[in-house]
């Protein structure tokens, strides 16, 4: 049993020309191990398991340790598997993260998020837009209704159901994010890969491309994000859309020099050099080597940047740059309406903030998780 | 003639500084006038210190860094000349084997892959058939089994990567393989595997071979002639046991004695010589020798103004360095103030050579400068 498991942790000997015959070398006590009875006894070798009064409170014991053994083995299989056929980067780095916690949280909670984004308007128990409640809030100002059997979050300023809101709300937020970052990742990496690609292609004309770009890019970063979304936003006039672009712009500089500074890095790695000594053309070069071996971080920052940008755009709501129709739901918008009556009501307030904060914390534990997975230096 | 000749090589780096557009302010000279020839089916052995500049020549002769100036002849053509299309056409006769095997390897390419590469850049093999019947038989060759096809650089050990870094060289079916350190990176036990192999397939292929590395033991048992490298140029180079019995410069003497003799009697009494002082900059090398730095022969003439030539000291032995003849016949002595350290068979050497080591201008106990 056990040499099935050691052979593929030790594919060289397999393959070892001189026929050193390494097979001999291992299987010898394992071989006593491989009855079938001895499933529940297996647990002797184990180093845990020490021997003598253990050994008295013995079928408790041994099951315990059966179980545990059981474990152990099939945690081998899996790891035979992953060892054995052949895996690319991406199919083991998906292993990695499926077996991340942090991964499966983030994943779950971003689930639940696209979830609702989707059938948020269907599950709505009342309309976000009517203010059914009206005259229950205004009759008697300044008193907020809090939650109760008919309104499960409770009515807002205008008398209009929150959990409504929230459901609707969602959709909005969401198309914020994405829209946003795959502005700033599309033009970011365009940037940065031209950029990349350029300095990888060589020549001094391709470092002085590089340099004009990359010196724009650093302008771009040197202004604050929020100062230069708020600007994009003014100049463009208020609506949606413009907080979808004002915060996809700031991300480009951030896209940009990432793939940039990372094709850089796989521009100089050995095996460029070797695909060139091999006589590859530099263009297949830069696109079948250099780029995809550049992705992994890109990829990782866009689902880390959909966490900001929902948090940026809910900040230009917030300041009364988004959505003209102040009456559809957006949390960022729920946000800042909610902003006036804290005193009153703060939990007008908490259930966006807490909505928005809770999906931002799903994107970042899944694009850290994402992160980890695809770090190298883990890879075995 | 020789398959590939190397006429005064030079290779330097420029060094770049600046805010908005980089201005050259220096020149790293990694290699500075080196010529050299291999004859074909010969192995050609370079070695020399770390940061002598081995591997910029080996990367030199397939263009992977730009030359500054001179040729390299490679069956006749001037490869320093030829544009680059047909500089990369060339490059399936030119193979290179790296030091890194992981990191040599596209860690997103399947073994297929990375060795259908190099043919499909050449136009080899019509289709995919082809191509994979031809990859098995090279995977035969070098030791692989056919199920490496579908798998990955990483899931390989370090000599099995270092062997697919072989394979994908002979796919190409090349005159000349330039294998820059290749078992400098393994266990020990692998590089025996490793060189044996590289030995088998030369016997088999005809192959010329271009072997960098800086363990001597490694280019002694592969090379046919060996060069010694010391900051960018050539101090000395003939056939590898001339090379081992009989050093000439003083560089490979002192190189040679660095290499422990497997006896305990010669080991005690042999004479080693142990060099003080670093490798100087090669952003800015010492005027004349370039080894009269550190050279426990230096003369106070000629060593640091004239820069010695390789001259023929008899049978394809060449030596760049002016006194070779005096060090060679005992007439020069080495001098003391720089070379404290030479530890004579006495075996009294331990406290005066550490106490030099403190103090490089102490007044040595014996050889005065000729």
């Amino acid at each position: 049993m056990s040499t099935e498991r050691n052979e593929p942790r030790e594919p060289d000997d397999a393959a070892r020309a001189d026929g050193a015959s390494p097979e001999g070398a291992v299987p010898e006590p394992a071989g006593t191990a491989t009855t079938p009875t001895a499933g529940a006894t297996t647990g002797g070798p184990d180093p845990a398991a020490p021997a003598g009064p253990e050994r008295a409170e013995s079928p408790l014991a041994k099951a315990r340790m059966s179980k545990a053994d059981k474990i152990d083995r099939l945690a081998q299989l899996t790891a035979q598997r992953t060892t054995s056929s052949g895996d690319s980067l991406w199919v083991a780095a998906f292993r990695r993260l499926r077996s991340s916690k942090m991964a499966i949280i983030g994943a779950v909670i971003i689930a639940v998020f696209v979830l609702l984004a989707i059938v948020g308007p269907w599950i709505a128990p009342y309309s976000p837009t009517a203010q059914t409640w009206r005259g229950e809030v205004f009759s008697n100002r300044g008193i907020f209704v809090g939650p109760r059997a008919e309104n499960w979050l409770g009515l807002d300023n205008l008398g209009r159901d929150q959990l409504s809101r929230l459901l609707v709300g969602a959709r909005q937020t969401l198309l914020v994010g994405v829209v946003a970052t795959v502005i700033g990742f599309v033009v970011g990496a365009l940037i940065g890969g031209l950029s990349g690609a350029a300095l990888a292609l060589g020549g001094r004309t391709g470092q002085r491309i590089d340099t004009v770009i990359m010196r724009f890019i650093d302008m771009m970063l040197a202004l604050p994000s929020l100062l230069l979304a708020v600007s994009i936003a003014a100049v463009m006039g208020q609506s949606l859309t413009t907080v979808m672009i004002a915060v996809g712009v700031v991300q480009i500089p951030i896209f940009a020099r990432l793939l940039r500074g990372s094709m850089l890095a796989q521009a100089n790695a050995d095996y460029v050099l070797a695909a060139r000594s091999l006589g590859v053309r530099r263009r297949r070069i830069v696109l079948a080597h250099v780029l995809p071996n550049s992705l992994g971080p890109v990829i990782v920052q866009c689902t880390l940047v959909l966490a900001t940008a929902i948090i940026e755009a809910a900040a230009l709501s917030f300041l009364g740059l988004g959505n003209l129709d102040a009456a559809q739901p957006e949390w960022g918008v729920m946000l800042a309406q909610a902003q006036r009556f804290f005193d009153a009501a703060p939990m007008l307030a908490v259930w966006p903030a807490l909505g928005i904060i809770i999906t931002a914390l799903g994107f970042t534990l899944l694009g850290e998780a994402m992160r980890e997975a695809l770090d190298p230096k883990l890879r075995s | 003639m020789s398959l590939l000749e190397l006429n005064d090589i030079k290779v330097h780096f420029p060094v770049r500084r600046g805010i908005l557009f980089d201005r050259v302010v220096g020149h790293v000279q990694a290699v500075d006038g080196i010529s050299l020839s291999v004859e074909a089916g010969q192995t050609y052995g370079l070695v020399g210190e770390s940061g002598c500049g081995k591997t910029t020549l080996g990367r030199a002769i397939l263009r992977l860094v730009d030359i500054t100036g001179g040729e390299v002849l490679f069956d006749g053509t001037d490869l320093a000349q030829l544009p680059e299309e047909e500089m990369r056409r060339s490059r399936r006769r030119l193979q290179m084997v790296f030091q890194d095997p992981l990191g040599s390897l596209n860690p997103r390419q399947n073994i297929e892959s990375i060795l259908a590469e190099g043919m499909a850049a050449h136009g080899i093999g019509g289709n995919r058939e082809e191509r994979r019947a031809k990859i098995l038989k090279v995977l035969d060759r070098v030791g692989l089994p056919d199920s490496a096809l579908a798998r990955y650089p990483h899931e390989f050990s370090g000599g099995q990567r270092q062997r697919i870094g072989i394979a994908r060289a002979l796919v190409l079916e090349p005159d000349v393989i330039i294998c820059d350190e290749p078992v400098s990176a393994l266990d020990v036990s692998i590089q025996a595997q490793v060189i044996n192999l590289l030995e088998e397939l030369q016997e088999q292929l005809g192959l010329t071979y271009v072997v960098i590395a800086h363990d001597l033991a490694v280019v002694r048992h592969i090379s046919d002639v060996i060069g010694v490298m010391y900051l960018g140029s050539l101090v000395e180079e003939a056939n590898s046991d001339d090379l081992y019995a009989n050093p000439q410069h003083p560089y490979t003497k002192a190189l040679m004695s660095a290499v422990p003799v497997p006896d305990p009697e010669v080991e005690d009494t042999r004479e080693r010589i142990l060099l003080t002082g670093d490798l100087p900059s090669p952003s800015n090398p010492p005027a004349g020798c370039r080894f009269h730095t550190r050279c426990p022969w230096k003369q106070p003439t000629r060593c640091d103004t004239e820069r010695p030539v390789l001259t023929d000291t008899g049978s394809g032995h060449r030596v760049a360095c002016h006194f070779v003849n005096e060090i060679a016949s005992g007439e020069l002595a080495p001098t003391s103030a720089l070379a404290p350290e030479i530890l004579g068979a006495s075996g009294d050497g331990e406290p005066s050579g550490a106490a030099a080591e403190t103090d490089a201008d102490a007044p040595g106990q014996g050889g005065t400068p000729a």
